[in-house]
């Protein structure tokens, strides 16, 4: 049978156990419960499973069967041959949590080397080696914040995306953490300072600001938001998206405490929106208090360098019910995607991305703008997403857009009532001149219908 | 005995970078954005690059280099057919937002799947939207309270678990604000249940199980477990971590589990990934149907997939976007290549080659096995005969069989079993390689104790000072 190789020599095992039958293994399941019909289709050989999902994939449009200026946090990204060349190293992806240092050393430095770049791009001291996504990451920095100050109430900005904002809700229940949101500014996009005065306060534990925000703005009087959060006495927690760090100030540059993020765009493919990776880094002092899997590094018996887990006293399997977070499994071959990703950019290639990514979003931004019925919605400065207001149903554009093939923006009217006929758009650095000039084309020609 | 590679690998900071750079400053951003000075990360060239990652690569110890019995984890083979496939950009290259006619061979995929795992576990509906494990356990809690809640049963606020838990199962408790009881465990290693029923009571809101337990034991009393607990208006929950053992023998959703996890990167036999991703999908019995995360996944009588956001009682989402797709996709694999007969198959052949080790270790009489003999899939042992005799404790075994060449079993859990080795030798593994281990075991006990406290000599680098690391933490190349 498939992988199962003492199938052919089951006899002789149970007969080394003085039993006849595989079923005296079972004897201690009762009777009652026991299976009767198992109503699983029969098994496949290999090569009938592949053709299988060859159907099934045939049912698929990947980006490069379809135009796609999809936002919403999520992009295509080029990812080098090199990453998976690596990733796909079985001593790698075969193993698993290193919980034995020795046999695992490969991992474990990879992992520092790992933290080690994510403390660099964040400003940050410290990085963990991944939590779930960007979206449970912000959750735990919450928890973490409350852990720190004590405090109970949690401010945010009211554009996060509704996941974060739903996700959010669910961990601030076990800690009865309140969640307080503060509006975004209707012509810049940015969040508004006033508000963010207003409702912070002593009992405020930590302040979540993303920049750029889920419209693609920059916050740019980021300065001063920090001054305000740290007044009162708050924690500063910051989103990032990791490819606009390349130009952009890193948060430890304007004082955030814990920074969080989605890593995904790091060398790891969209895979439907998953797997993720979520990028969690913060200060020195508050180390003791983070959630997930650090490595550290360390001596070996002959004085030699060595890798292993460190400070694992803050996790479950050794804290149980008092763990800093209930995560085991993480990310880490999304991690290990991310190092040989930023290892084969180097600065110089992630300062270039990164411009190209923001000068890419400037384009895609002059081109639809040039288009009756195509206005910006917001004037903040924006990176490689942006929210566009459309003179009629945005969803009746999208439709015909898809006949063209060519998927539209994500529409934001669901989740913001405000933003009637508005999409949010994204572009990266696969996009060409030509693929922009293709969809501009084509807006041009639905909107004139 | 085995020898892995030692490379004296420098840190990527520590290589020489070829190219050199100016300071790089974006003008056009405003002035409080902009970055004025370099990030520092090398750059190197593409050759030094692969070698730095092949040789560490080379110092790491996967399923595919050999034995891995950790107990818990089920480090059953990969199957490449399932990486492979999963590789395929209409798959990888799928936008989560895209407009859902262009991904209908994803949503077949993660429907089907459903229905499969349902069909494995007993139970009525599944999520698949957990990360892991850890993922689904909160997700489970979120659905007991959202259950007491709907039923105005809100003093309900205690979880009740064994001593003989994974660390996971209390620390999702407490994640999601239950109070916790830890109930020790009878004299067979199972639940006591005159103790559970003594705690018991109208503010419990759930008992957590794993069955079989983490000692590899079967808890026989299932069905009166699970009468107590819904006699006292609680919900029992499954830990699926050892589901491995009793696939199509019996199924958590007959014992009378209203909740159940599953971890498709262990029975599943998709990748651990060096710690992740995994993906930790949760069934439910129709109950609890209507609180399950959104969005479901949907079909029409026309065979169109969908996404369904209609479930105005849904404890809404537990991480971005339906989950850990990759892995759903090879898991998915997996099932429909193993089919009925192969999953039941693997189960019974895990089983066996786990009772197969315990009676060769146990004969030789160099170990000793605390609590009721019949085991399932995984089984502890105990070091503390050796640990009297010669004061080799467990952690001296482990590191000794990485001389061997063979990843060592969990050790020092469950918690109630002193100087604990737990093994679990899943269905992947030959016999030939299962008395390999075996005998190495024996060995290591007849060996000269120093040998074994010296131990290991043959891998990368000697035994690692983790006290130190944590003690005088270096996390990145800043700190050294």
């Amino acid at each position: 049978m498939k992988f199962v190789p003492n199938s052919s020599v089951k006899s002789l095992m149970l007969k080394d156990l003085g039993l006849n039958d595989i079923e005296d293994l079972f004897f201690d399941i009762p009777q009652k419960i026991k299976i009767k019909n198992f109503n699983l289709s029969k098994g496949l050989s290999q090569q009938e499973t592949e053709q299988k999902l060859r159907k099934i994939l045939c049912k698929n449009k990947s980006y490069n069967d379809i135009l796609s200026f999809l936002g919403g946090g999520i992009k295509p990204h080029y990812i080098p041959a090199i990453v998976k060349s690596i990733t796909s190293r079985s001593e790698f992806y075969t193993a698993y949590t290193p919980y034995q240092s020795e046999a695992s050393q490969g991992f474990l430095q990879a992992m520092f080397e790992y933290q080690s770049m994510i403390a660099e791009i964040t400003g940050m001291d410290v990085a963990n080696c991944s939590l779930y996504d960007g979206i449970t990451s912000l959750s735990e920095a919450a928890l973490m914040c409350t852990r720190i100050t004590g405090k109970k109430t949690f401010i945010m900005p009211h554009n996060i995306s509704w996941e974060k904002k739903c996700v959010l809700s669910n961990y601030a229940k076990g800690p009865g953490i309140r969640i307080n949101e503060i509006s975004y500014d209707d012509k810049t996009g940015k969040i508004n300072l006033d508000e963010l005065n207003k409702k912070i306060d002593d009992n405020t534990a930590g302040v979540y600001i993303e920049n750029p925000n889920f419209f693609g703005i920059f916050e740019d009087d980021i300065t001063e938001i920090g001054k305000i959060v740290k007044d009162a006495g708050s924690l500063f927690v910051v989103g990032i998206d990791p490819i606009s760090l390349g130009i952009t100030k890193s948060p430890g540059e304007y004082d955030a405490d814990i920074v969080i993020g989605e890593g995904r765009a790091l060398g790891n493919p969209m895979n439907f929106g998953g797997s993720s990776l979520g990028i969690f880094a913060c200060k020195n002092e508050f180390l003791r208090q983070m959630p997930g899997r650090i490595i550290g590094l360390t001596k070996d018996r002959d004085g030699k360098r060595a890798f292993c887990m460190a400070l694992q006293t803050r996790e479950q399997h050794i804290r149980r019910a008092k763990a800093t977070s209930n995560i085991c499994t993480n990310e880490g071959l999304c991690a290990l995607a991310a190092v040989v990703y930023l290892s084969w950019l180097g600065s110089i290639g992630f300062f270039n991305l990164s411009k190209t990514n923001y000068e890419k979003g400037q384009k895609l931004a002059k081109s639809i703008t040039a288009i009756d019925g195509f206005n910006l919605r917001f004037n903040g400065t924006h990176f490689n997403e942006l929210v566009v207001k459309y003179s009629d149903d945005a969803k009746k554009l999208n439709k015909q857009l898809l006949q063209r093939n060519i998927q539209g923006g994500l529409v934001l009217d669901e989740f913001y009532p405000e933003l009637k006929n508005c999409l949010l758009f994204g572009i990266s650095e696969i996009h060409s001149d030509e693929d922009i000039e293709r969809f501009a084309a084509s807006l041009k020609e639905v909107s004139n219908v | 005995m085995y020898r892995s590679a030692v490379y004296d690998e420098p840190l990527l900071n520590e290589l020489e970078s070829p190219k050199k750079e100016k300071i790089n400053i974006f003008t056009e951003l405003p002035d409080s954005l902009k970055k004025k000075r370099n990030i520092k990360i090398p750059n190197l060239d593409e050759t030094q690059i692969i070698r730095h990652f092949h040789r560490l690569s080379q110092m790491n110890y996967g399923i595919d280099s050999g034995i891995y019995p950790l107990g818990s984890c089920t480090m059953k083979y990969n199957p490449k057919i399932c990486e492979e496939i999963a590789s395929w950009d209409k798959f990888t290259g799928t936008h989560p937002c895209q407009d859902i006619s262009t991904v209908q061979g994803n949503l077949q995929i993660m429907f089907e799947l459903e229905r499969m795992l349902c069909e494995i576990t007993g139970m009525d509906y599944f999520s698949l939207q957990p990360a892991a494990g850890a993922h689904g356990e909160f997700l489970g809690m979120l659905l007991t309270r959202a259950y007491h809640e709907d039923k105005n049963e809100v003093n309900r606020d205690e979880v009740i678990l064994p001593d003989t838990s994974h660390g996971t199962n209390p620390a999702s408790v407490t994640t999601a604000g239950y109070k916790l009881i830890e109930i020790p465990s009878n004299k067979d290693g199972t639940v006591d249940l005159r103790i559970l029923k003594e705690t018991l009571s109208e503010k419990t809101a759930c008992f957590m199980l794993t069955n079989p337990n983490t000692l590899g034991i079967f808890e026989s009393d299932i069905l009166k477990i699970s009468k107590l607990v819904h006699d006292a208006g609680a919900l029992l929950y499954y830990d699926g971590a050892n589901i491995n053992a009793i696939m199509g023998k019996a199924r958590p959703g007959d014992m009378g589990f209203d909740i159940v996890h599953l971890n498709l990167h262990k029975t599943f036999a998709t990748p651990h990934g060096g710690g992740g991703p995994g993906s930790g999908p949760v069934g439910v019995k129709i109950k609890l149907e209507k609180f399950l995360p959104t969005p479901r996944i949907g079909r029409t009588k026309e065979g169109v997939y969908l996404f369904d956001y209609d479930a105005p009682e849904s404890v809404g989402k537990i991480r971005g976007h339906y989950g850990n797709f990759s892995v759903l996709l090879k898991a998915y694999i997996y099932i429909i290549m193993m089919g009925r007969d192969g999953l039941k198959e693997a189960s019974e052949i895990a089983v066996l080659n786990s009772n197969y080790m315990k009676k060769k270790i146990l004969d030789s009489k160099q170990y000793e096995m605390p609590y009721k003999d019949i085991r399932k899939h995984e089984f502890v042992i105990s070091c503390e005969k050796l640990k009297k005799d010669k004061g080799i404790r467990a952690m001296d075994v482990a590191k000794r069989l990485l001389d061997y060449g063979f990843h060592p079993p969990t050790t020092y859990f469950p918690l109630i079993i002193k100087e604990a080795l737990m093994i679990e030798p899943p269905e992947t593994e030959s016999k030939k390689d299962l008395d390999r281990y075996i005998d190495a075991l024996i060995k290591i006990a007849q060996e000269d104790s120093e040998n074994v406290k010296g131990a290991p000599n043959n891998t990368p680098v000697k035994r690692v000072d983790e006290v130190n690391a944590s003690k005088n933490p270096i996390l990145t190349w800043k700190m050294i």
